[in-house]
C-alpha cells in the first residue's frame, strides 16, 4: 500500500494464484475465487431465503422475493412481454455484478468487477446476445437500423458509419463504466487509508490529522455502496434496453 | 427530424470518441504511481487476467443454469402459489359476499312480503270486521224494522180493538145516560143506530 513516501494504489488489483500449485496450473486467482463466492452468496440468498416457501413470507424470503420482482419488473417493463425469456439472464447478470461489487468492499477481499477483462467479457456477452437475438427476430432488417428513418439518403455515407460506431461502442461503454467506477472507488479507499498510515507516522499531530482520511473512507464506503448497486443496475438496465431493441420488430 | 437524428448521432459519436480517448489516460492518472504498464488490469500478458475470464465464463454459466432452472422457478412457484391462494381466497370472499348479499336481499324480500301479508291480513280482518258490523247492523235494523212493524201491527190491532169497543161503550154509556136522565129505557137498537151514525160521522 504505502512503500516509503509513495502509494501503490494499484497493487490491490494484482492477481495471485490461490490454492497453491493447483491454482497456478489452473490459472485460478483470487478473482475467480471471489466469483465463486459471489455465485454462492447469490444462490444461498435465494435458496435459504425461499426455504420456508411461506405464503406469508419472513424477512429473508421477502427480500428474495423483492429482488425477484425488482429484476422481473425491470426486464418485462423494459423489454416487453419477451422480457420474461431474458429475465433469468438479467437476474444472473445483475446479482453477479452486485455481489462482485459488494464483496470487493470487504477487507482482504477482491472486486473482480475492477478488472476490465471481466467487465469487457460481460459486456461482450450482452453485446453478442443482443446481436444474435436481433438477427433471429429481425433477420436482415436488423441492418436497416444503421440508417435512421427519415434521414436524407445523401447523408448515408456519414450516418451509417456513425451508427455502426455508436453500436460498436456499446460493449466499450458498458465495460469501461463499470470497470472505471470500481477502480476509482478502490483506489480512493487505498489512497486515503495510506494517508492515514503516513500521517500517523508524524507523531501526535499526525495522529489527530489522520482521523480525517478515516472519516473520508467511511463516507467513501457509503458512496461505494451506492455506486456498487447503481453500476449493477445500469449494467442490467442497459442490457434490457439493448435486448428491447433486439426484439423490437 | 432527420437533422435532429443526425445531430444526435454526431453528438453520440463525439462522446464515444472523447470518452474512449480520455478514459484510459484518466484512469491511469487516478493514483500516483499508476502507469499504463503498471495497471495490473491491463497486463494482458498475465495468464491470470485471461484465466479469470475463462473461469468467469464457466462460473457465470453455472450460476445462470442454477438460477434459471432451480432457484428462480422456486421463487416463481412460491409467488404463483401466493397469487393463486390470494385469488382463491378472494373468490371465496366474493362468493361469501354474494351469498350474504343474496341472504340480505332474501331477508328484505321476506320482510317486505311479511309486511305485505300482515297488511293484507289486517286489511282482511278490518274488512271482515267491517262486513260483520255492517251485517250485524243490517240484521239489527231488519230486526228492529220487524219489531217496529209488529209493534205497529199490535198498536193497530189494539187501536182497532179500542175503536171497536168505543161504539159498545158509547152505546152502553148513552143507554145509561138516557135511563138516568129520563128514567126511560131507550130501545137498544135505536141507541146503537144513533151511536153508530154519530161514530161514523166522526170517522170512528
Amino acid at each position: 500500500m504505502a512503500a516509503g513516501s509513495s502509494i501503490d494504489a494499484l497493487g490491490q488489483f494484482e492477481l495471485h494464484p490461490v490454492l497453491g500449485a493447483l491454482g497456478e496450473s489452473l490459472r485460478f486467482s483470487q478473482s475467480p475465487m471471489m466469483m465463486i463466492v459471489a455465485a454462492v452468496v447469490v444462490l444461498a440468498f435465494l435458496y435459504v431465503g425461499m426455504r420456508p416457501a411461506a405464503v406469508v413470507p419472513g424477512r429473508l424470503q421477502s427480500a428474495a422475493e423483492m429482488c425477484y420482482d425488482f429484476i422481473h419488473n425491470m426486464a418485462v417493463d423494459t423489454i416487453g412481454p419477451e422480457g420474461r425469456a431474458f429475465f433469468p439472464f438479467v437476474f444472473t447478470l445483475f446479482f453477479f455484478i452486485l455481489a462482485g461489487n459488494y464483496l470487493g468492499l470487504l477487507p482482504f477481499s477482491f472486486a473482480f468487477t475492477s478488472h476490465i477483462a471481466v467487465t469487457l467479457a460481460l459486456a461482450l456477452m450482452v453485446f453478442c446476445l443482443s446481436i444474435i437475438v436481433s438477427l433471429k427476430v429481425q433477420g436482415a432488417k436488423f441492418f436497416a437500423h444503421f440508417m435512421p428513418v427519415g434521414a436524407p439518403k445523401a447523408l448515408a455515407p456519414l450516418l451509417i458509419p456513425i451508427e455502426i460506431l455508436s453500436f460498436l461502442s456499446r460493449p466499450v461503454s458498458l465495460s469501461i463504466r463499470l470497470f472505471a467506477n470500481m477502480v476509482a472507488g478502490h483506489v480512493m479507499f487505498d489512497m486515503f487509508a495510506a494517508f492515514t498510515i503516513m500521517l500517523a507516522g508524524l507523531g501526535f499531530f499526525g495522529d489527530i490529522i489522520a482521523v480525517g482520511p478515516v472519516v473520508i473512507n467511511i463516507a467513501l464506503m457509503a458512496l461505494e455502496l451506492l455506486v456498487g448497486a447503481l453500476q449493477a443496475y445500469v449494467f442490467a438496465i442497459l442490457t434490457c434496453i439493448y435486448l428491447r431493441e433486439a426484439v423490437a420488430h | 427530424m432527420a437533422r435532429a437524428v443526425m445531430y444526435d448521432n454526431i453528438r453520440r459519436a463525439g462522446t464515444f470518441l472523447a470518452s474512449s480517448a480520455l478514459a484510459l489516460p484518466l484512469m491511469a492518472m487516478v493514483a500516483p504511481g499508476a502507469r499504463a504498464e503498471g495497471m495490473p488490469q491491463l497486463d494482458f500478458g498475465n495468464p491470470y487476467v485471461i484465466g479469470q475470464v475463462v473461469w468467469g465464463a464457466g462460473i457465470f454459466l453455472v450460476l445462470y443454469l442454477l438460477l434459471s432452472r432451480s432457484a428462480l422457478p422456486k421463487v416463481e412457484k412460491v409467488l404463483s402459489l401466493r397469487r393463486q391462494t390470494i385469488e382463491t381466497d378472494l373468490g371465496i370472499a366474493h362468493k361469501a359476499k354474494t351469498r350474504a348479499d343474496e341472504a340480505v336481499a332474501d331477508l328484505h324480500e321476506a320482510r317486505r312480503k311479511a309486511l305485505a301479508d300482515a297488511q293484507a291480513n289486517v286489511d282482511k280482518v278490518v274488512e271482515e270486521a267491517r262486513l260483520a258490523a255492517a251485517r250485524q247492523t243490517e240484521e239489527m235494523n231488519a230486526r228492529l224494522a220487524t219489531e217496529i212493524q209488529d209493534a205497529e201491527t199490535r198498536i193497530a190491532q189494539a187501536r182497532g180493538q179500542a175503536l171497536a169497543s168505543v161504539r159498545e161503550i158509547s152505546t152502553t154509556t148513552a143507554e145509561t145516560l138516557i135511563h138516568q136522565l129520563s128514567g126511560i129505557a131507550a130501545p137498544a137498537d135505536f141507541v146503537t143506530a144513533k151511536v153508530g151514525s154519530a161514530a161514523a160521522a166522526r170517522g170512528l
